[in-house]
């Protein structure tokens, strides 16, 4: 009994972090502009990827396995977020075309305000 | 069952790529796909069962290559040349060869066959001796590190041999003055370090988890997947994310450039080394049972380790160095750079 309900639950976690995957990559094949794929990307592949662990990790009980689960999700869960900052300030810093569509015009001009004061 | 679909899937998208490889113009993104073709690689060889070359080929193949042509396209520029002629020749030549090889794979064993030529010659005898002579759970490392520690030895010697013919190469540029474009090289100023605070936070985090995985993978490539050229990659992994967020003068100040080329060395000459303390101790070149003359399996135990010891670091430092020589020819990132 106890058994299947904790494999009834790591499927359901499994079977959602492959659908967060999956609305992540149908975002960014889809959105508009830079901004909004990225946006699609960096938060569906961070849930994706904790719901697909936590269900590996049930499935596979209280192993060493799990611990090394639980090492890859931490590790996910701080670089997944920081390659995305990464990769939006470099757009940001170097001036991405998609930059005038950018919701929020006010970090758009201080950061371009702030490059013009600095020499190249 | 699932196999099967497994290596169609995989094969259809390292097909994909390679189609996207070939027509793409902008080399940052053939740099990238090709990172995806050597994972995609990767996963195939796990779907095999080879879990040892997986790891290979995802640290090197996706990792540092990846990085290093990077910093190749740092150095051209980021577009490939318009080819010139397209004549219609060049595809038929193609085409022949193509239909070659592909009437040369009909007389191949079947795709991951276990009865393989390959998988009959020695393999079962290695199989079969592992156990009693080495007694190591991963026999890969045993293969690797001790019946084919030759072989081994060459490819040391070989990545060795290349890490010296690119510094060579690269520092012989070095001597042509600088064009103009090169940016001035200057300390960051606190100004500029704003802009990536949270890139430095988590490299600060991350540097030493990558280095202490490295060392689980260097010592514990006897009982699981990895050994010393793994470890390698990985560790210079950590040195060059170190020097891309902080800047060349802070990763020189950690391990100076004179250190690594040292290093390149000492990782063969600790691996002839070994080979030559064994024949000190009366045994042949490289048989590290004459270490424990009571117990041979744990005189193996300590040869691996010497010998994928001497892997790792060679392998690191050509990484490294390798790496250096890149940056000190582009200068340090401003921040108008990211």
């Amino acid at each position: 009994m106890w058994d299947l309900i904790i494999d009834i639950a790591s499927w359901v976690l499994i079977i959602g972090g492959a659908g967060f995957t999956l609305i992540g990559t149908f975002g960014l094949l889809r959105f508009g502009d830079f901004w909004s794929r990225m946006h699609a990307v960096s938060v569906c592949e961070s849930g994706g990827a904790f719901l697909l662990l936590a269900g590996m990790a049930l499935q596979a009980g209280f192993v060493l396995v799990t611990l090394k689960l639980v090492v890859i999700g931490v590790f996910l869960f701080i670089t997944g977020p920081s390659a995305t900052h990464a990769i939006a300030n470099a757009a940001l810093v170097r001036g991405s075309p998609d930059l005038k569509n950018a919701v929020d015009k006010k970090i758009v001009n201080k950061k371009t305000a702030n490059k013009k004061d600095k020499p190249a | 069952m699932s196999t099967l679909y497994m290596n169609i899937v995989l094969f259809a998208m390292m097909i994909a790529t390679a189609i996207a490889i070939v027509r793409m113009n902008k080399l940052f993104a053939v740099v990238m796909l090709s990172g995806v073709f050597s994972l995609l690689a990767a996963m195939l060889f796990i779907v095999l069962d080879a879990v040892d070359v997986a790891f290979t080929e995802a640290a090197v193949g996706a990792g540092i290559s990846t990085v290093l042509m990077l910093g190749t396209i740092a150095l051209i520029r980021d577009n490939e040349n318009k080819t010139v002629r397209a004549g219609i020749l060049p595809l038929i030549v193609v085409g022949i060869t193509g239909l070659g090889m592909v009437y040369g794979t009909l007389d191949l064993p079947a795709f991951g066959a276990a009865d393989a030529p390959a998988q009959m010659y020695l393999k079962p005898d290695y199989m079969a001796r592992t156990v009693s002579e080495i007694d190591i759970p991963n026999v890969v490392t045993a293969i690797l590190a001790s019946y084919r520690g030759y072989d081994t030895m060459g490819e040391v010697v070989v990545v060795f041999t290349a890490g010296i013919a690119v510094l060579l190469l690269l520092s012989a540029l070095q001597q042509r003055p600088a064009p103009a474009t090169t940016p001035i090289k200057k300390p960051a100023t606190q100004a500029n370090w704003q802009n990536h605070l949270i890139l430095r936070v988590v490299t600060k985090m991350l540097v030493g988890l990558i280095i202490l995985y490295a060392f689980y993978v260097q010592f514990h490539g006897d009982f699981s997947p990895g050994g010393g050229f793994q470890a390698g990659i990985i560790i210079a992994v950590a040195f060059i994310l170190y020097g891309l967020v902080f800047g060349q003068n802070a990763v020189y100040q950690t391990l100076s450039p004179w250190v690594v080329h040292k290093i390149l060395a000492l990782g063969v000459l600790i691996y002839i080394g070994t080979g030559l303390a064994t024949m000190a101790l009366g045994g042949a070149f490289l048989d590290y049972g004459v270490f424990a003359p009571h117990h041979p399996s744990h005189g193996q135990h300590w040869g691996i380790l010497a010998v994928e010891l001497g892997v790792g670091i060679t392998v690191a430092g050509v990484m490294i160095s390798i790496y250096y020589v890149f940056s000190a020819r582009t200068g340090p990132l401003r921040d108008t750079d990211w």
